[in-house]
């Protein structure tokens, strides 16, 4: 009876020493955030929201060297501009079958803080022109809203840090 | 007089923005072109005999959307090369910014993926600009008298073949077989973007 007693308690100490260790891991790591998936609908509701809230909403996909790039410009006004009413909103443009497998160990891995979506529409022909009818399809892309003052902005291509902050400054006025 | 000055300027303002951008529309008549094939071989457009018109597609080696649909490419040239509508793929990427999209890499990959189709060298980059190709794949159908009659997606799935409900390419190309007008002339997908050279 003695072994099996003592490889209970050394089985219940390790359990116990894993589990502190991933709740000390969790505390020093991004905790993966959900990534909700949208509907193309969800861009008319961006830009009819009755919010003084500026929506600034990036077009992206993991696959996407120049979008992967300019990431870090996003994140970056994201918390520049955390005491203030702008809501950045990365729309990854990924495969679906990769979500799971790519944008959420992505996000993780690149500890983005910025809200991540998934556009959940296999026919991007069906939403491109809701975002901008001049929009050609090709990201990064960058719509800049602010719904109740009916200010929209959109740019196609990569973005510098600058000239996404002048974007938001003229929402903001 | 200042009127007329007015109207004159914005004349050239709109001639001057027009030739900013050199797209080809639905309707025009696309530029000829001259391009070294996979095979060694110059092909020029106007050259392909007995055909009743093109499939042109600009795609690459690397994208992972062209990637995608390189079967589904394949497809549409042995089911529409027969018919008189042959694929004419083109590679636009600057291999100073994607190495793996060089004309000795298209070789290998076209040999590797077993193309049916010429696959063409557009070092210089001219021919997608004067297209106003921005993507991979993007797909540009002419009539034999090179009218554009169809530019977009080749179907509106990229991520699933076995999930298309709307075959863009072949409904068009169905059309001009059957002597009818194309319905949906043009269409728009996310893709990657050419990469162009940087200057």
């Amino acid at each position: 009876m003695a072994p099996v007693i003592f490889q209970f308690r050394k089985s219940l100490f390790s359990r116990r020493l894993q589990i502190s260790f991933a709740l000390l891991l969790l505390s020093h790591l991004a905790i993966a955030q959900d990534i909700p998936f949208i509907k193309a609908a969800q861009i008319e509701q961006w830009k009819n929201a009755n919010t003084d809230t500026i929506y600034v909403i990036n077009f992206w996909a993991t696959w996407c060297g120049p979008c992967v790039a300019e990431l870090p410009e996003f994140e970056k006004l994201q918390q520049q501009y955390a005491g203030q009413k702008v809501k950045v909103i990365l729309v990854s443009t990924d495969f679906k079958k990769q979500v799971e497998t790519r944008v959420k160990p992505f996000v993780l891995e690149k500890n983005l803080h910025s809200q991540v979506v998934f556009m959940d529409e296999s026919n991007p022909n069906n939403w491109i022109n809701l975002v901008n009818p001049d929009w050609s399809g090709l990201i990064p892309a960058t719509l800049v809203i602010a719904p109740q003052k009916k200010f929209e902005h959109f740019y196609e291509g990569e973005l510098t840090y600058e000239k996404l902050e002048t974007l938001v400054q003229s929402a903001l006025k | 007089m200042k009127q007329l000055l007015a109207a004159l300027s914005l004349v050239i303002a709109f001639m001057a923005a027009s030739f900013t951008l050199p797209a080809h529309r639905v309707g025009e008549v696309a530029s000829d072109f001259h391009l070294k094939n996979v095979d060694g071989k110059m092909v020029r457009l106007s050259d392909l005999k007995e055909v009743k018109g093109y499939i042109v597609v600009f795609t690459c080696n690397t994208c992972p959307f062209a990637k995608a649909y390189e079967e589904r490419i394949i497809a549409l040239h042995q089911k529409y090369a027969p018919l008189g509508y042959p694929v004419v793929a083109i590679n636009s990427n600057d291999k100073m910014v994607k190495p793996d999209d060089s004309y000795e890499s298209m070789q290998s990959y076209a040999k590797e993926k077993k193309f049916p189709f010429v696959y063409l060298y557009d070092e210089t980059q001219e021919v997608a600009q004067t297209y106003g190709a921005l993507k991979t794949p993007h797909v540009y159908l002419l009539d034999n008298q090179r009218v554009v009659r169809y530019i977009g997606a080749i179907d509106d799935n990229s991520e699933d073949a076995s999930a298309v409900k709307e075959k863009y390419v072949e409904n068009a190309v169905d059309a001009l077989l059957a002597g009818k007008e194309v319905a949906l002339k043009e269409t728009k997908a996310i893709g990657c973007g050419i990469k162009w050279k940087r200057s």
